[in-house]
């Protein structure tokens, strides 16, 4: 067996006790490959009420001035929370399979 | 008492693009929690091993905007607590601004929290360090694979404790934490769901407000080891709560008080039918099995009512 240990050693290349030192940067690694079905709002109903923000556990809901105007479909993995918990008055979320 | 625009207005300190799975309960919890830390106040945080801690830290990315490390399985109240001993230690030596206040965040799931780093939590507790201890509690070691844990509900179907001729899943009734804890007599000990999430921020806001340690105990449904639908995470937490399977309640100096009651008791059948993990007991062989499950919970929740208001 080859002795290619040194060589492929990168070990040193690495900061001292694995930190990441940029805490926060998952948000460049993109989940949204795991979704089958993608969420479709329909701005006319939805009331803003920001539900959906709190329910949903991949921050997906953009926020802008207390309006939601949007998901961040780069991290959205499909789970459909949102378009459970929009209140049934309103529902201005579905969820639709997603073309790809 | 915030609204969810003031929320939405604070930064995100957890990201997007962590690995947990789809639809599960642990970062409504965070999220809301990290924005509770108080005006002016930064937070620290540790993870003991578990869903949380692996699915934010693969490197080389990690999903906290805090200062966040990771703590083994067992000891993640040891590792925050003595954080908190070092802080004070660097402002007493003035190497850290009098006027800069930290909080101090030990997060765990129900296996590192109800029995694994158990012992860790009950001497931080007892030795009444000012931090805060978060146990999401999904019950069961879904991580390495649902194993049973502690705080596994009766009668739930768990790699290791599989529903089939010799058992019907877990035998035993699960432990009940949070009365443990508050045995302790700490400020503050409280259960809540991310369902409610005006609750759980009031409780998160208090148990960083109060001085000493705080618990919040919170239930995470998890899809995987529930084998229930991603998208009805919510509604499972909150049905756990309607059938007063996971009532919310705050031990606050001393005085219990159940922060809510629902206006009809739902029977415990419409929380076990959502998961899979429960499909057995519908059996007609189990239907003594489902009696017991329900006489327990109405028991629990009678002994809770008697203790509300009350100096305990």
């Amino acid at each position: 067996m080859a002795d290619n240990s040194a060589k492929d050693d990168k070990s040193k290349d690495l900061p001292l006790g694995g930190v990441v030192s940029n805490g926060g940067n998952a948000d460049d690694y993109e989940t949204g490959g795991w979704r089958k079905d993608m969420p479709i709002l329909d701005k006319d109903k939805c009331t803003n009420c920001l539900i959906c923000w709190v329910m949903c556990p991949d921050s997906c809901i953009i926020v802008e001035d207390g309006k939601m105007i949007g998901f961040e479909m780069r991290h959205c993995k499909g789970c459909g929370i949102c378009a459970v918990e929009c209140p049934d008055k309103i529902k201005a979320i579905t969820m639709e399979e997603e073309k790809k | 008492m915030a609204t969810l625009k003031q929320l939405a207005e604070k930064e995100e300190l957890f990201t997007g693009g962590h690995r947990l799975c789809a639809g599960c309960g642990i970062p409504q919890i965070i999220r809301l929690i990290l924005r509770s830390v108080g005006e002016n106040c930064s937070v620290v945080g540790t993870t003991a091993t578990g869903c949380l801690e692996v699915g934010t830290s693969i490197y080389p990315y990690s999903s906290w905007r805090i200062p966040w490390i990771h703590s083994a399985f067992e000891n993640a109240s040891a590792t925050m607590t003595g954080i908190e001993a070092a802080y004070n230690a660097l402002k007493r030596k003035g190497k850290i601004a009098k006027d800069k206040e930290i909080k101090f965040l030990a997060m765990g799931g129900d296996g590192g929290t109800y029995d694994i780093g158990f012992q860790a939590l009950s001497g931080a507790l007892e030795r009444g360090q000012d931090f805060v201890y978060l146990c999401y509690d999904n019950g069961a070691y879904m991580n390495t694979g649902i194993q049973r844990s502690s705080a596994t509900p009766f009668g739930s179907a768990t790699t290791t404790s599989p529903a089939g001729s010799a058992i019907p899943g877990k035998t035993q009734w699960r432990k009940d934490l949070t009365r443990i804890v508050a045995a302790h007599n700490i400020p503050y000990a409280a259960q809540a769901s991310a369902h409610n999430w005006k609750d759980l921020q009031r409780k998160a806001e208090r148990a960083f407000a109060v001085k000493g340690p705080a618990f919040l105990n919170v239930v995470s449904p998890c899809p995987l080891g529930w084998y229930s639908k991603p998208e009805l995470s919510m509604e499972t937490a909150k049905l756990a709560v309607e059938t007063c399977y996971w009532p919310i309640y705050e031990i606050d100096e001393g005085v219990l008080k159940v922060n809510y009651k629902p206006k009809e008791k739902k029977p415990i059948e419409e929380w076990l039918k959502l998961q899979g993990r429960f499909k057995h007991l519908f059996k007609e062989e189990n239907k003594g099995l489902l009696k017991e499950f329900q006489d327990r919970i109405d028991l629990e929740w009678a002994r809770l009512l008697d203790l509300d208001g009350k100096h305990i």
